[in-house]
């Protein structure tokens, strides 16, 4: 069985499963919609908002939902430890994370395609001046939080203090995706769009992408083996 | 690429967790057409021997090979010669029971439409097919797990307490479809603590007490007086 069958058969089987239940797609985009109406309160002062708060408020309100996402993308392997039936597929193991990590990309962008809009206009932010390059950075960064997410929510299955343990194993590793999203988004956002430097920080991003998946491709079996 | 093989040998398997040892220095093996009763009292080591077995768990020690090689040799295509039902059933309660056998089948690059209905019949849920899993009584969802397992036609059949929560039909039906399977060639490995339901079934008896085998033997009839000669209760 070739990996990328098992992944997308694996992505398949979720979306059918988040289909008939709507669990992680509705507290996700609930939650992401709130804190943004809370930071809008915090940060929106007299019809002006703070300068150069968009690009925060908008990458905090991902990293908080895709937390929450996360938390919960291996719940439904726990409860009938259908995880170990999956690691007897006869297909390299990474194919789990692969499908999983899939699941999660997409997921966060669907959470995305509503975050967005809501910011610009919450924060009369000029977020559609570069649409393409706005795109590929948050194409870029929600790869990149949630490869390394999705192997801490694998690891963390068995865990009882899961939790607890998932933002703080997985902050410090993204800060820099979570930095150098803010920084581009910035970039973008200024009153003449610095594309030069929202293409720096592109770079940057999708160095940090490149050896994070690498890395967890390469973890997650060993990882998973009891 | 295709894998197969007749026998199963343990040589001085032994799995620790931390300072617990599990599972110490078992020696066996299993050929085709044996259904081998793994006994024990809870907490022997009979579920980390069959997740060793099963590719699951990682033996601290020693070795186990699948005809004349080990797992690591063959690679992922020999757990698509392994079919297990653990004591969770591996079935997704927000799937039907149909969606479930479809995904497994495809996970293991069988063809559903031609194992699927058979499963279901095999289970006798040919007509809860349609129906989610989560309103299945244990019964039905150990029935259908079982299917689930042989699916794919495993070479391998691995089986942790296959009969909890069958009603005295189903045990019959359970026990048909086991020795049917040796028949055919599979290795069957059955753990259960359920002597009475083992006793005429297994065709060998191995107990294993504080993760060490204390006897291999061939199975047959007084498998209880046996045991209890053996492990004391």
């Amino acid at each position: 069985m070739s990996p990328i069958r098992v992944a997308l058969l694996i992505l398949k089987k979720d979306f059918a499963i988040e289909v008939k239940s709507l669990e992680i797609v509705s507290t996700t985009l609930f939650f992401a919609v709130s804190c943004l109406i809370v930071f809008s309160f915090a940060f929106v002062k007299e019809g002006a908002p703070v300068q150069d708060a968009a690009a925060g408020i908008l990458w905090i309100a991902i990293a908080f939902s895709g937390t929450l996402a996360l938390g919960r993308i291996f719940e439904r392997e726990r409860y009938g430890e259908t995880l170990r039936a999956l690691l007897l597929a006869p297909a390299p193991r990474p194919a789990i994370y692969l499908g999983k990590l899939f699941g999660m990309v997409l997921l966060m962008l669907s959470t995305e395609v509503v975050l967005v809009p809501m910011v610009a206009l919450l924060f009369q932010a000029p977020l559609f001046s570069r649409p393409l390059l706005l795109i590929v950075l948050l194409l870029a960064g929600t790869v990149g939080f949630a490869s390394v997410g999705t192997l801490f929510a694998a690891m963390l299955v068995r865990a009882r203090t899961r939790e607890i343990m998932l933002p703080i194993l997985l902050y410090p590793v993204t800060i820099p995706v979570m930095i150098a999203g803010v920084q581009g988004t910035s970039a973008l956002l200024q009153n003449t769009p610095d594309e030069a430097m929202a293409t720096m920080w592109i770079s940057i991003v999708t160095a940090f992408d490149t050896v994070f998946l690498t890395f967890c491709l390469w973890m997650f079996e060993p990882l998973m083996t009891e | 690429m295709t894998v197969d093989f007749d026998r199963v040998a343990l040589a001085d398997v032994s799995r620790h967790f931390g300072r617990r040892r599990a599972v110490s220095k078992v020696s066996l093996a299993i050929s085709a057409g044996d259904i081998l009763g793994l006994l024990g009292p809870n907490g022997a080591g009979k579920s980390t021997l069959i997740g060793m077995i099963a590719t699951l768990v990682v033996p601290s020690t020693g070795t186990i090979r699948y005809g004349d090689r080990g797992a690591a040799d063959v690679g992922p295509a020999l757990r698509g010669r392994i079919g297990l039902l653990a004591h969770e059933l591996h079935l997704y309660p927000e799937l039907t029971a149909r969606q479930n056998l479809e995904f497994f089948a495809r996970l293991h690059g069988a063809d559903p439409r031609g194992c699927v209905d058979g499963a279901l019949a095999a289970a006798g849920l040919t007509e809860r097919g349609a129906d989610q899993v989560s309103g299945f009584s244990r019964g039905m969802r150990q029935r259908l797990a079982l299917e689930r397992a042989l699916l794919h036609a495993p070479r391998l059949v691995l089986l942790d307490e296959p009969f909890a929560g069958l009603d005295d039909r189903a045990v019959t039906i359970v026990s048909h479809r086991l020795r049917a399977l040796a028949a055919t060639g599979a290795i069957v490995v059955l753990a259960t603590h359920d002597l009475d339901l083992a006793d005429g079934l297994v065709t060998r008896v191995a107990v294993i007490r504080d993760g060490r085998l204390i006897t291999d033997e061939r199975g047959g009839s007084g498998l209880r007086a046996r045991y209890r000669t053996l492990v004391g209760h």
